[in-house]
């Protein structure tokens, strides 16, 4: 988009050599979140084990947690957040340096869940701005993961739009696709399985359809004019 | 076998006992609340009874009970670790608007009532006299009202934080689909904003 523009280099801020220090420092920047768990429900569990080995977010240069929001990047808010901890929840937000980000993870932190009461905050981002939901109840590890992923691509883009993590199965999908499914289109799928058979002993369920699956990544921009036509 | 929890309670204390059942082997009085005290403080001395645990205290809201005085309904659990027998020792306190809701503390007898007292009068507003400390344990200081009475909306909420406009965020907050009738709480914030569109 700079390359069309012709600049004179003045000293003012815009133009070619700047945009490409912005890549830069984006690109470090996603690759070192510094994170803040602000962990208060159950999703903590999930949380542990995608911090630990096994699922492992250093692989992704997100594992240096930092009990000072001051030297954090991004906070994790795992759990329901209550009323009563909204003003803490606030708080920690505000105490955060430039460039911060916010990852709702699971249900109760993205809208509330299913505590539709007197006592529980109805989504974090009634009170703070939020980056990336991760629906689940809790997430499964790999889904939170998709929304460290999410988050790295909105980083690297420098998109704040708020981005939801896309199950990587659909029900739907697989329930139509699958043979002998109530909903499904039996007769186009039925050879697949057969071909794929013998080459594994302990054969996966069959993929269901590819599109549908890798819309996960690419699909922002789709899922963004979605929310805003809601 | 622990009936015998009961028969001496009637015995000392006579008509201060209103009623008893052991229905499904819990043994169960009905006590005038005047003498919650002295009866707790009997069941906790007496060498029969040697009530030693403080298991559990709730209160519960009958509102329909609200005219004769009667409307919140304080339950008490006690276990004898050394007689290994149990006793639910209930009473009624609070006329509409919970003029009268009150009784007598029991941290003098069992420490432990001390927080079980205030999440009491924290969701159902009734007050224990003699209590060290007591104020809200589970809602904040600002809220306003009980939460567990049944005449508390249900659909009301009371943030300590403004919440974000849409046009601040930049996108809509309320994110899910509104619950069908037979989905989430019937009588939630979200199912009720829905029904009342239609009409």
């Amino acid at each position: 988009m700079t390359a069309t523009r012709t600049v004179a280099l003045d000293g003012n801020e815009a133009g070619f050599a700047t945009s490409k220090v912005g890549a830069l420092l984006n690109w470090a920047r996603k690759y070192s979140l510094f994170q803040y768990p602000f962990v208060t429900a159950c999703c903590g569990m999930e949380f542990m084990s995608v911090a630990s080995p096994r699922f492992d977010l250093g692989r992704f240069g997100a594992e240096a947690p930092r009990f000072s929001p001051r030297q954090a990047d991004l906070l994790w808010v795992v759990g329901t957040i209550s009323q009563r901890q909204a003003p803490v929840l606030q708080r920690i937000y505000a105490q955060m340096m430039e460039p911060k980000w916010v990852l709702a993870f699971g249900t109760c932190a993205s809208c509330g869940g299913f505590y539709d009461n007197y006592t529980t905050v109805p989504g974090i981002d009634k009170i703070i701005p939020c980056d990336v939901y991760v629906p689940g109840c809790p997430p499964r590890p790999e889904a939170v993961l998709d929304g460290l992923l999410l988050l790295q691509d909105k980083i690297a883009r420098g998109d704040r739009t708020p981005g939801i993590v896309k199950p990587r199965e659909d029900p739907l999908v697989t329930l139509r696709t699958k043979p002998g499914s109530p909903l499904g289109a039996e007769k186009k799928r039925a050879p697949k399985p057969a071909s794929a058979a013998p080459s594994r002993p302990v054969q996966p369920k069959p993929e269901p359809a590819p599109p549908a699956v890798h819309a996960r990544h690419d699909g922002d921009d789709e899922e963004d004019e979605d929310e805003a036509s809601e | 076998m622990s009936k015998l929890v009961l028969e001496n309670l009637k015995e000392k204390f006579g008509a201060a006992i209103l009623e008893t059942h052991s229905d499904f082997g819990d043994d169960t009085a009905l006590v005038a609340p005047e003498h919650w005290k002295a009866i707790c403080q009997h069941a906790r001395t007496h060498s029969a009874l040697d009530f030693d645990m403080f298991v559990d205290l709730c209160g519960v809201d009958y509102p329909e009970r609200g005219a004769t005085g009667a409307r919140i309904e304080v339950v008490l659990h006690l276990y004898s670790l050394g007689k290994r027998h149990r006793v639910r020792l209930k009473t009624r306190v609070g006329d509409d608007d919970l003029e009268g809701a009150e009784l007598d503390s029991l941290t003098s007898i069992w420490p432990g009532a001390n927080w079980f007292e205030r999440e009491v009068f924290d969701m159902s507003g009734v007050t224990f006299v003699g209590h060290p400390d007591l104020r809200r344990i589970l809602m904040y200081p600002e809220f306003v009202g009980h939460p567990l009475l049944k005449d508390y909306p249900a659909n009301k909420t009371q943030p300590l934080v403004e919440y974000r406009s849409e046009s601040e965020a930049g996108l809509p907050l309320e994110k899910l689909a509104p619950f069908r009738e037979d989905e989430g709480m019937s009588f939630g914030r979200r199912t009720t904003e829905t029904q009342e569109e239609p009409n």
